[in-house]
């Protein structure tokens, strides 16, 4: 017994020593060691590629080789066109499949998650179509589409339309039933309920929705672009496959991963900015 | 008068979910027979099914059905395996290990967010289209959640677990495998699951551009041929075993939960 509250005392001094000491210490080692192993990274890059030559430049680019990649992509242009040029491409299709998917599918979530015939009913059509992933109706996309911006935004639809309805529907029916009857009690009309009540208390899941659609068009939308496509980064990357030009490779790997967390740390912004009061909530 | 948030009896919720259903499957045949849509891009499904079943007999981009998913499958396991080989070891090390903790992550942060999909060209030019360039696809897409959700395990595992551990002198490598490992079995096998699904998922996408075999390789060949039906094959398949790796891998994990009696 007293062992046990001896050691249940020192695990709480632990955490409380630590939390003086004060994050900024612990978070400054973190810090060195993570810069020292990225710069480990680049010295040991450029010894085995430049130096030594241990790694072939035909089958991973030297520093040297990125930039003048990096160059080229972004002064001259590959293959047609700056890198600038692509990346707007890409970032357009992702913008409008997303938007169409949270414009549909945050009403169905709302539509599912209060009504629970129209689930019972819609349901079933979600659960024969979710176990085919979302790649895999870009063959499709293509056959009806053909290799155009058409094709590109119905899968990224595809991909994103399911986690934008998922959340949304667990959000709703996780909304609490007292704030509903208050609701209800006060006669609130139905247009003002879904868009005052049901909504806001929703929203944190429907913004997990959002981040999860969001990651889910930048995947499928590179998939795609890589599979047939005439412009964007996925073709970039297609067209340096083809030209076995590695360092264009990872200019072009690069290019997708900033994007990729420039949009979610975007959205996380939004995300902060819309529902910062729950998440104070939260924390209380 | 606002909806009823009542959940609805049984057989009621059975009856609507048969009819969302037909009406589904009624809208898809009504359009592939009507004519407004050309049979050569919308085959109905009884047109999908026949094609099924031809194609379990007879070969079709070199390989009967049966075969395509055989090699797939082949390719899945492992890049499948070696995720969880790499990724479940270096996860529960980084949870006991600070210093390892701090020096990984920042290379998986910087990785994390590179598309799985994104690692087709290097796969290709690395490894070829044969086995090798899809394997290190599903690896890429299989690695990220084996390795969290190892991590986390371990993470928040018990102190007073690694105190006695430690106070007893445990070595390293059996701090590890009998200490780390068995408390954080539930969380690793949470992210198994996980894994499985996403590498499933990369498979595909990696069989359309770097492949001369497998359902996805099937699909592109189709859509050039184009033979829509084929396609439609290919998705059917492709989500069948997709649901029995799920349902597998949802089995041992209740199991693994009875036996560590946290139902």
């Amino acid at each position: 017994m007293k062992a046990h509250s001896l050691n249940a005392h020192a695990v709480r001094r632990d955490k409380t020593a630590t939390a003086a000491r004060g994050n900024a210490v612990k978070f400054s080692r973190r810090m060195c060691v993570g810069m020292a192993t990225l710069v480990v990274i680049a010295v040991l890059w450029y010894v085995a590629t430049t130096g030594l030559g241990l790694i072939s430049a035909g089958r991973f680019p030297a520093p040297v080789d990125v930039e003048a990649a990096a160059v080229q992509a972004l002064v001259r242009g590959y293959p047609d066109t700056t890198l600038l040029v692509h990346v707007l491409h890409s970032l357009r299709l992702v913008a409008l499949g997303f938007v169409v998917s949270v414009a549909l599918g945050v009403p169905l979530g709302m539509l599912m998650g209060w009504n629970r015939t129209a689930e019972a009913l819609i349901n079933p059509v979600f659960l024969l179509l979710r176990p085919i992933p979302p790649l895999a109706w870009i063959p499709l996309a293509i056959l009806w589409l053909g290799l155009g911006d058409e094709a590109k935004v119905m899968v990224i639809v595809i991909a994103a339309l399911p986690p934008a309805v998922i959340s949304t529907q667990a959000g709703v029916r996780g909304v609490p039933p007292h704030i509903v009857e208050a609701a209800q009690m006060l006669g609130t009309p139905r247009l003002r309920f879904v868009l005052d009540v049901l909504a806001p208390a929703a929203a944190p899941m429907i913004f997990t929705g959002l981040r999860l659609a969001l990651q889910a068009s930048w995947t499928t939308l590179v998939a795609a672009e890589l599979v047939g496509s005439l412009a964007g980064l996925g073709y970039v990357l297609n067209v340096a496959q083809q030209d076995l030009y590695p360092g264009m490779i990872l200019v072009g790997m690069a290019a997708v991963g900033v994007l990729g967390a420039g949009s979610t740390a975007l959205l996380g912004m939004a995300e902060r900015r819309a529902i910062g009061w729950a998440q104070l909530r939260g924390a209380a | 008068m606002i909806a009823s948030r009542q959940p609805l009896p049984l057989h009621r919720s059975l009856v609507l979910g048969a009819i969302g259903t037909l009406t589904f499957l009624g809208f898809w045949a009504f359009l592939a027979r009507s004519g407004l849509v050309s049979p050569l891009f919308l085959p109905g499904p009884v047109a999908v099914a026949e094609r099924f079943a031809t194609l379990t007999e007879r070969p079709f981009a070199g390989g009967t059905l049966p075969a395509h998913v055989a090699s797939s499958l082949q390719r899945f396991l492992v890049g499948y395996l070696l995720a969880a080989a790499v990724g479940v070891p270096l996860g529960l090390t980084m949870g006991w290990s600070r210093l390892l903790d701090d020096i990984v992550t920042p290379i998986f942060d910087g990785l994390r967010f590179i598309a799985p999909i994104a690692w087709v060209p290097f796969a290709a030019l690395w490894f070829g289209t044969g086995i090798g360039g899809p394997i290190l696809i599903i690896f890429a897409g299989a690695f990220p959640p084996c390795l969290i959700n190892a991590y986390r395990g371990a993470r928040y595992i018990d102190a007073r677990l690694l105190e006695a551990a430690e106070m007893l002198g445990t070595p390293g490598y059996r701090m590890i495998a009998e200490v780390l490992l068995p408390a954080a079995l539930p969380s690793i096998v949470a992210g198994l699951r996980i894994s499985a699904g996403l590498g499933w998922q990369s498979l595909v996408g990696a069989e359309l551009i770097v492949a001369s075999t497998g359902v996805g390789y099937m699909m592109v060949q189709a859509q050039g041929a184009v033979s829509t039906a084929t396609v439609m094959v290919g998705m059917v398949a492709i989500g069948l075993v997709g649901v029995v790796i799920d349902v597998a891998l949802r089995a041992l994990e209740t199991r693994l939960r009875r036996h560590h009696g946290q139902a």
